[in-house]
């Protein structure tokens, strides 16, 4: 048994792919990630119409700018240029102010501001909108606050990630991923790999139990898919700044959870192919594309044709990234999130079961 | 002119030398082998062989040396040399999936033949081979030297100077492999010089000539039955193993 | 009589619609090299690794060591040393890590073991720190068989040991095996290579999924029923031609630089034969009466069996 591991190990620090996918993918996959969501809502070009001229709506202006979210676009004279400067791209969302804003704002009456954005992106029309009000909200209350005065524009407030910044949606997606990916496709390339070198057969004409081979190949994995775990957390803290709200040890516990469930899932897919190939192309269809499109990770899953959403009750990175956000994001205790726990630990058991029933102690 | 008594040869070989680093796979080879002929290539595994083989077919390029296969410059006309030289061994060989028929369209297109002359020669090879029967069967459903034959005629089907065999026996049962060997001897007496190796060290006797290399040098090159006087052996395996132990 | 340590009565196994195995039986004693000999496709695999317990028959049975392969399959696990096809070695593992590893499965001990592999083991110690995809194909066939011994197995399974393996690298495998029968190893050799046969204690003749003859070589030999000649000459092809047409000649096949001729008729003798030559051949040849090896009496059964 030790020497199995140590001999696995020695697998994985020699082939210098593996290497690859288990450490510098997810590095690479972190920065990627991270990096591609903040800058686009850093750099964004907007424009703003000041119809007031006065000393509010330019404090306005000047918040919008200093936010560090927005860049100074293209200047719009008036609200009919708006189209063709977002068909230009020179803006991604332009600032009306309508006239009065000052006196209305402090008489108490509803002075008008519209946010107009370019939604033929509408990820990015949101959170521009949203960070907007946002500001704009702050900007009203801080002047007005003792006095109770009725806010500028509609309170939208989004709970828990108030800014909607993105780096937070992708953090338990990518863990997701990564784990999916490490656990299950590393194991069941590992033991096809050992089907197709011909290895298989010594081993199984071995006096080794079948739970030994298994074990064997797993366990590195398990190691190495927690340290990976704890790599990306580590690195999300440290340069996008995701904070996890919740309790840190429940977190590695449900991921440590998660692991299992997909080197499970990766033993079982190993026992259908024979060799590498096969176990990488089924590990890429049936584990990374649902893992990638119906987990709630890029699509939401309310937005889903009901079909699309029953099925993805059955996908398990689906309620692991809800059990993770719930940890990190909103700081929830297991008492809120048993349920979801609940149905891993079932699938993880209905996974391990099939696989080893289905693991073969003979060629066929 | 590499030789002036000038016999008809379709391989000429000076002086070879291929080196890998620091280390020398091919050392000063020097052989010539004439059209028509069998030339036996033996050696131990590691020997250089196939190295060997390969710059012979034009897929890797020498170090040094005058080397000229089919008339053609093995540095520059490579191209040309593929034209002329067809090769089959034991792991190359025909596609599973694809029926008799297809095989032949298939290489025969590679090599530029038009439809009728692919057709007038599957026919007439499958006809020697009794197979015509099953042209449309594929590949997979046929017995392993069924198999082997058929990529031996579908590897001269382009009527080529010289044809490389590379272990073309393996694994084949006695009377198979002698109907093989036959059908090497045929194509040889139509003007194919054959160049193949082997393990089976008998076969080395079905050869006009053999060349035995250890450690990247030829070291013996002759008929079988010179080599078997000069060594006072009884049979090629005696000479063989007499060659590779001395250099041990 | 020696005790019998593997045998297998009427084993069949079909993959889809293919035969693989026809009704194989066979009985090993203990201590013995026997040797399946027959080309590709005729079985011996599959045989082997029913026998290994990786395949499970679709009939009949078989047991080593009085210990069923289907039934005593764990136990079985524990007195095997197998060494499939393809060398099985872990090619990013240095050579001396495939060998503890392997004896790691085992539970068996290095140190005390090592006298089993010494004599094979001490030729490839040298480079116990390269990486086993490194050697050549005669130094990973001995450490393919150190890692298939060091547990000191009862029974040895070989499946091609052999093949793909220059002649040289074949002869020393031989002479290992040969030197282990002191260890009193039962060892199941499967070889495509007829000549392997006489080394063998007792061969089996295989060919599509059956066995043709089980015995010693030197009883095969003996037992051939045809009169046999040998006849040589500078234009082989011409000469297989025209021995074939003769009357009377059962078969005639290349032999090296001789052909061999059979026939199952007393009357027809040296004279006989070089008169039809003489008469229909306008060069010179020799002919004489030979003694058969195995591959002739492999090539007899093979026409006897269609």
């Amino acid at each position: 048994m030790k020497r199995f591991v140590i001999k696995e190990f020695l697998h994985i620090f020699r082939d210098v792919r593996s290497m690859i996918i288990l450490f510098g993918m997810p590095l690479i996959q972190v920065l990627l990630f991270g990096y591609a969501i903040t800058n686009e809502i850093k750099d964004a070009r907007i424009s703003v119409i000041d119809h007031s001229m006065d000393y509010a709506s330019q404090a306005v202006t000047k918040r919008l700018y200093a936010s560090g979210y927005f860049l100074e676009g293209e200047h719009i004279g008036s609200t009919q240029q708006i189209e063709e400067s977002f068909r230009k791209g020179e803006n991604k969302m332009v600032v009306v102010i309508g006239q009065d804003f000052a006196r209305k704002l402090e008489s108490g009456n509803h002075p008008a501001i519209h946010l107009i954005a370019d939604a033929s992106d509408p990820n990015t029309a949101n959170l521009l909108v949203s960070y907007a009000s946002g500001i704009i909200t702050a900007y009203s209350r801080e002047i007005f606050l003792p006095e109770n005065i009725p806010v500028i524009v509609p309170e939208s407030r989004m709970l828990y990630n108030p800014d909607l910044r993105g780096v937070y949606m992708f953090v338990p997606g990518i863990i997701t991923i990564l784990l999916m990916l490490v656990s299950a496709m590393m194991t069941s390339i590992a033991i096809a790999r050992e089907k197709e070198l011909g290895t298989m057969e010594v081993l199984l004409v071995s006096p080794l139990k079948p739970l030994h081979i298994v074990a064997g190949k797993v366990l590195p994995y398990v190691l190495l898919s927690f340290i990976n775990a704890t790599a990306i957390l580590l690195l999300s803290y440290f340069v996008f700044g995701v904070p996890v709200h919740g309790n840190l040890l429940l977190l590695l516990g449900e991921s440590l959870l998660f692991i299992l469930l997909a080197l499970s899932l990766g033993i079982f897919i190993s026992t259908v192919s024979n060799n590498q190939q096969t176990a990488l192309m089924l590990s890429m269809f049936a584990l990374m594309l649902p893992t990638i499109l119906l987990s709630g990770f890029v699509f939401p899953i309310e937005n889903m044709p009901d079909i699309l959403q029953w099925i993805s009750l059955a996908m398990p990175p689906r309620w692991f990234i809800t059990i993770i956000k719930s940890i990190m994001i909103k700081g929830s205790g297991i008492e809120f999130i048993w349920k979801e726990t609940l149905i891993l630990v079932v699938m993880t058991m209905i996974f391990i079961l099939a696989s080893v029933k289905k693991f073969k102690i003979r060629l066929e | 002119m590499i030789n002036e008594n000038s016999k008809n040869y379709v391989i000429e070989v000076e002086g070879l030398v291929k080196k890998f680093g620091s280390f020398v796979a091919n050392d000063n080879l020097s052989f010539f082998v004439e059209k028509g002929e069998i030339f036996g290539f033996l050696g131990a595994n590691g020997a250089g062989k196939t190295t060997t083989i390969k710059i012979l077919c034009g897929l890797l390029q020498p170090t040094s040396g005058k080397i000229r296969v089919a008339g053609c410059d093995v540095y520059t006309q490579t191209e040309a040399i593929k034209r002329q030289i067809g090769y089959m061994s034991q792991r190359f060989s025909l596609y599973e999936d694809l029926t008799i028929n297809e095989n032949f369209r298939f290489y025969g297109g590679i090599y530029g033949m038009n439809k009728a002359a692919i057709r007038e020669k599957a026919e007439m090879m499958l006809e020697q081979l009794q197979l015509s029967d099953f042209k449309n069967s594929l590949i997979s459903t046929l017995p392993l030297g069924i198999k082997q034959k058929l990529s031996f005629s579908i590897a001269i089907m382009h009527s080529p100077q010289i044809v490389f065999l590379d272990e073309p026996t393996g694994g084949v049962d006695p009377i198979t492999r002698r109907q093989f060997w036959e059908m090497i001897y045929e194509t040889a007496a139509s003007g194919i010089t054959v160049f193949a190796t082997t393990h089976y060290m008998d076969e080395a006797e079905y050869c006009d000539r053999i060349s035995i290399m250890v450690d990247g040098r030829i070291e013996a090159m002759d008929t079988p039955q010179n080599l078997k006087n000069q060594y006072q052996a009884i049979d090629m395996n005696e000479v063989f193993l007499k060659l590779a132990r001395k250099a041990m | 009589m020696s005790e019998i340590s593997v045998f297998g009565e009427g084993l069949k196994k079909n993959y889809g619609n293919t035969e693989a195995l026809r009704g194989v039986s066979f009985s090993v004693n203990k201590g013995e090299i026997f040797g399946f000999i027959g080309p590709d496709g005729s079985g011996k695999t599959t045989l082997f690794r029913i026998l290994t317990t990786l395949l499970l028959p679709n009939s009949g049975h078989a047991a080593i060591d009085g210990l069923d392969i289907v039934k005593d399959y764990r136990q079985l696990r524990e007195i095997l040393g197998y060494m499939p096809g393809k060398f099985s070695l872990y090619h990013d593992l240095t050579v001396e890590e495939n060998l503890k590893f392997f004896a790691g499965i085992f539970k068996a001990d290095i140190n005390q073991n090592y006298h089993l592999i010494s004599d094979i083991y001490d030729q490839i110690a040298p480079f116990s720190k390269r990486r086993a995809g490194k050697l050549s194909g005669g130094m990973k066939q001995k450490l393919a068989l150190s890692c298939a011994l060091i547990h000191q197995p009862r029974v040895l399974i070989l499946d091609e040991p052999t093949t793909g393996v220059d002649a040289v690298s074949r002869r020393e495998f031989w002479e290992m095996l040969i030197r282990l029968k002191k260890l009193e190893i039962t060892i199941l050799v499967a070889t495509p290579y007829m000549d392997e046969a006489i080394l063998c204690d007792r061969v089996a003749l295989m060919q599509e999924g059956k066995i043709m003859t089980t015995d010693t070589p030197e009883r095969i030999i003996e037992s051939y029923p045809l009169r046999l000649f040998k006849i040589k000459s500078d234009r082989p092809l011409q000469l297989l031609k025209s021995v074939r047409q003769m009357q009377g000649v059962k078969n005639a096949e290349m032999f090296g630089e001789y052909i061999h001729a059979s026939t199952n008729n007393e009357i027809i003798g040296i004279d006989e034969i070089s008169g039809f030559l003489s008469k229909n051949l306008n060069f010179s040849f020799k002919i004489e009466e030979a003694r058969p090896g195995i591959e002739d009496c492999f090539i007899y059964f093979m026409q006897k069996n269609k």
